[in-house]
């Protein structure tokens, strides 16, 4: 999201969900929106059914492309020259927005020039993609002034993400697809409060708000609200932490509703960490794989246990409302935050989570409108600046915070890791429909793991034939970091080359073989390259 | 713009609109089974008859479009009794089991015999009765109480994109259908329950666990994806008996498998009830005070030793806005680091 705020100047959507059904090109790029945000793929249907065009990048046959006018069937990692090779294309056959790029944006002129090379031609070589398709794709979304692009962490987990953002941006720009309703850049936020973490700062490198900590003006502004002199140097990301942890640089750590076993990158390396560090909290509603490596557990509330309000992916506070109570002595996180704060000898100020949220509107003035009252039956979307504000549907209405927006020359970086003879597969890894995320929570819905309790690797027929491995048959799946069994699902929806798996499986963990590889500006993993090695575990006669 | 006549009220809406629409918009009721407003309109139930000046016999309000000056009589003793005899048709081959049906009270086709007062049905004759029970572990598919209504099959088609099941058969043998008449495989979006009329389709979760009496609901915010549905917690005895969505709301009432299904880990025995501490490798239940002692004792120890940065925290996307601000304030301004984080990149 750094990337698009480096850009724009906001890391959000911008626009809303509402706003999809009225799109005429929808370009979907690195998102399985139809399993991983089943709710948003409904408007894109929906706008399928008003007759939105709908473009579909993706290395794997993902459901959405049943309703596509173009399926972009890309070799993985190549997103960046497909991009530059689409708006090559555009400029070539003169679809940019002139009057857009003249007034809103800098640097366009020597961005223009590291197209040079991104012709079709070339793009075909580097993605697989035939070339009719690129200049398809970019007759269709250059040809459009009402086209949104949505993507998730097909474009960012790469350590090239930033980059991948960059030329998904530098798109939008050159024909002005941004800043009306119904037209923008949209990632998907993958979690309910992704947005609210970020928003509230659970970040290390700013205060609530994204205000930057390396800021003397900033600080004292924090340090006179708080009450309390603050560190000036920003901190470590959570990737950081693990490798400064190996390196026994943390001493004490304190997790609070994460799974880091299971969710990090390379397995190994972050129970390694997390061995290593003298004083781990863990506080959680199951005993996770983090939690048993824990010297403390404290017991939390659930969703459904607590009152506040969780910010989704269009920027909307919405309510989170206590339907039941907890088990047993469980506490909601707030009321154990507060509680350990007061043994440090530290006062919160507020004990509610009413009184919380209104702090967090006082110190970032975006929320400064929102309240539990106005949001009882609806939520409203930030910026909301006073109390008599509607909300902000769709951003950069009234032009862009930083002033002009600038063209980003990206070029191409392939993957951290690269196909071998030793290691001859690429994995790429996400979730399916049925589990979510590390599976703590619908791993004990009896449902679900009745019909989707098992792990798997995709697998496409011919590379299967040539393996000998049958449909369901267990195989051995080794990466240079880790190794593990798990069942084949054979499947034409994967290219050749190509293999998935869906990271809910403790016992056949995919971040055992993921690459801890990260993107040198927001330091994400690249979990959708690394290179394996398959074989059947039984030898055939 | 269109002006019509709907009971002699004038009404003003746009072209296409519906009569069914149009009534509804003005407040005026018209009983309908098959109609949805997230779908096309399919004339099937025939409960919407109107009455239109100029026509020669009454006509399903669903699917005639209002025209300009169009005079509509939405009810009269004719139109009543039609009504009522379709209603009988209907109910002639459905089971009069609302003793027992997990719908009760929230049943469409019920709160209309309670309306047009049918208990006694003057149509006797054959009713169709399916043995086999789709195995599928989400939806129950009772087919004994299905009306034909087609709303399932036409969510499915035009919202969901699935195309799960379809109409198949003719005449008294119609049935909806799988393909090949399998168990249910689909997405188990649930679409399909939240607008089935009857309790032809409910939750296989949903079972004995509660209907409306004693039921109180609570309306929240999905736990799972960034889309964040709303969505309506029924809760009964401390213990949520299923989740719905309503149609006002920013996802229009939809949701996914796991917002409408995913629900039962919140009572899962497996949830944490005490602080735990590890004493010699084995965790040991302890009181809370204990806990957050040594918590404090143990963050104090170590910032005083080796100062506040080595120690770091990482907060979570599945909490709150509040309990978030809180995590970092406290590491923050109680704790005295930077080193905070979630985790937005994973």
């Amino acid at each position: 999201m750094a990337g698009l705020a480096a850009i724009f100047g906001s890391g959000a959507m911008t626009n809303s969900i509402r706003e999809i059904e009225d799109m005429e090109v929808i370009f979907i790029i690195g998102s399985n929106t139809k399993e991983t945000h089943p709710v948003i793929a409904n408007r894109m249907i929906k706008a399928f059914r008003k007759g939105a065009k709908i473009i579909v990048a993706d290395p794997r046959k993902v459901p959405m492309v049943k309703f596509s006018e173009l399926f972009i069937n890309m070799r993985p990692g190549t997103d960046i020259p497909l991009l530059n090779g689409i708006a090559h294309v555009i400029v070539k056959e003169g679809l940019q927005n002139e009057q857009f790029i003249a007034e809103k944006t800098e640097g366009y002129e020597s961005w223009k020039k590291s197209l040079g090379e991104f012709t079709p031609e070339n793009v075909e070589t580097i993605t697989g993609v035939p070339k009719e398709k690129i200049v398809q794709a970019a007759r269709l979304y250059g040809g459009s002034r009402r086209a949104g692009i949505f993507y998730t962490m097909g474009i960012t987990q790469h350590a090239c993400g930033t980059d991948n953002v960059r030329a998904i941006a530098n798109l939008a720009t050159l024909t002005g697809n941004i800043g009306r309703e119904s037209t923008g850049v949209n990632p998907l936020r993958g979690q309910n409060n992704v947005q609210g973490a970020s928003d509230a700062a659970c970040l290390p490198n700013v205060y609530p708000g994204y205000q930057k900590v390396d800021l003397p003006e900033v600080r004292e502004k924090f340090e006179k609200a708080w009450g309390v002199p603050l560190s000036p140097s920003a901190g470590l990301t959570a990737t950081e932490m693990m490798n400064a942890a190996v390196e026994g640089k943390i001493k004490a750590l304190y997790i609070m509703g994460e799974n880091p076993v299971l969710t990090d990158p390379n397995m190994h390396h972050t129970i390694k960490a997390l061995e290593n560090i003298d004083f781990l909290v863990v506080q959680d509603i199951f005993m996770t794989e983090t939690a048993k490596l824990a010297d403390i557990v404290l017991p939390a509330a659930c969703a459904a246990e607590k009152d506040g309000t969780f910010s989704n992916t269009e920027r909307r506070v919405q309510r989170v409302r206590k339907a039941v109570e907890s088990p047993g002595e469980a506490k909601g996180d707030l009321a154990i935050i507060l509680a350990l704060s007061a043994r440090l000898g530290y006062d919160m100020k507020f004990t509610s989570p009413a009184g919380a949220f209104e702090e967090f509107g006082s110190v970032w003035p975006a929320l400064a409108g929102i309240d539990y009252h106005r949001i009882a039956h609806r939520g409203l979307q930030w910026p909301c600046p006073t109390k008599e504000h509607p909300g902000t549907e769709y951003l950069y209405k009234d032009g862009f915070p930083k002033g002009k927006v600038p063209f980003t020359a990206v070029s191409y970086t392939p993957p951290a890791e690269i196909t071998s003879d030793e290691y001859p597969f690429v994995l790429t890894t996400g979730r399916n429909l049925f589990q979510y995320h590390s599976g703590t929570m619908t791993r004990r819905v009896v449902p679900i793991e009745e019909h989707a309790g098992t792990p798997y690797i995709e697998i496409n027929p011919a590379d299967a034939e040539r393996l000998r491995i049958e449909d369901h048959e267990v195989v051995s799946v080794r990466s240079r970091r880790g190794e593990l069994e798990v069942r084949a699902r054979i499947t034409s929806k994967i290219p050749s080359g190509l293999v998935f798996m869906p990271m809910h499986y403790h016992e056949a963990a995919a971040n055992l073989l993921t690459i801890d590889a990260l993107d040198p500006v927001v330091k994400i993993p690249e979990y959708k390259v690394a290179a394996v090695a398959i074989k059947p575990v039984l030898a055939k006669v | 713009m269109a002006t019509l006549k709907i009971n002699s009220i004038d009404v003003v809406v746009p072209e296409g609109t519906t009569v069914l629409e149009a009534a509804r918009k003005s407040g005026i009721y018209i009983p309908a089974l098959c109609q949805h407003p997230k779908l096309t309109p399919f004339g099937g139930c025939r409960l919407c008859l109107v009455e239109i000046k100029g026509m020669p016999r009454p006509v399903t309000s669903c699917t005639t479009p209002v025209s300009e000056g169009m005079e509509v009589v939405t009810t009269s003793p004719t139109i009543e009794r039609l009504r009522k005899t379709v209603l009988e048709l209907i109910l002639s081959d459905h089971p009069n089991d609302c003793m027992v049906c997990e719908q009760a009270g929230a049943c469409t086709l019920q709160e209309l015999a309670y309306e047009y007062g049918i208990r006694e049905n003057r149509f006797e004759g054959e009713r169709r009765q399916y043995a086999k029970k789709d195995g599928n572990p989400f939806i129950e598919r009772d087919l004994e109480k299905c009306i034909m209504c087609g709303r399932c099959v036409k969510i499915c088609d035009e919202v969901q994109g699935v195309e799960a099941i379809e109409f198949g058969y003719r005449g008294f043998d119609a049935k909806i259908c799988t393909s090949f008449e399998e168990d249910l495989s689909c997405e188990f979006c649930g679409q399909c329950v939240a607008v089935c009329p009857t309790g032809a389709l409910t939750g296989k979760l949903w079972s004995k666990k509660g209907r409306q009496m004693g039921v109180r609901e609570v309306d929240s915010t999905c736990p799972y994806c960034g889309t964040g549905c709303s969505l309506t917690y029924h809760v009964k005895d401390n213990e949520i008996v299923r989740v719905t969505s309503k149609d006002d709301t920013i996802n229009e009432g939809l949701l996914c498998v796991k917002g409408r299904f995913a629900y039962k880990y919140v009572n899962s025995p497996d949830r944490l009830r005490k602080p735990l501490i590890k004493k010699d490798g084995v965790f040991v239940e302890a009181s809370w005070d204990d806990a957050l002692d040594l918590i404090a004792d143990r963050i104090k120890g170590i910032k005083a030793e080796h100062g506040p940065d080595v120690i770091a925290g990482l907060s979570s996307a599945r909490c709150t806005n509040e309990e978030n601000y809180a995590f970092q304030k406290f590491m923050r301004a109680a704790v005295g680091t930077n080193n905070v984080d979630h985790c937005a990149r994973l």
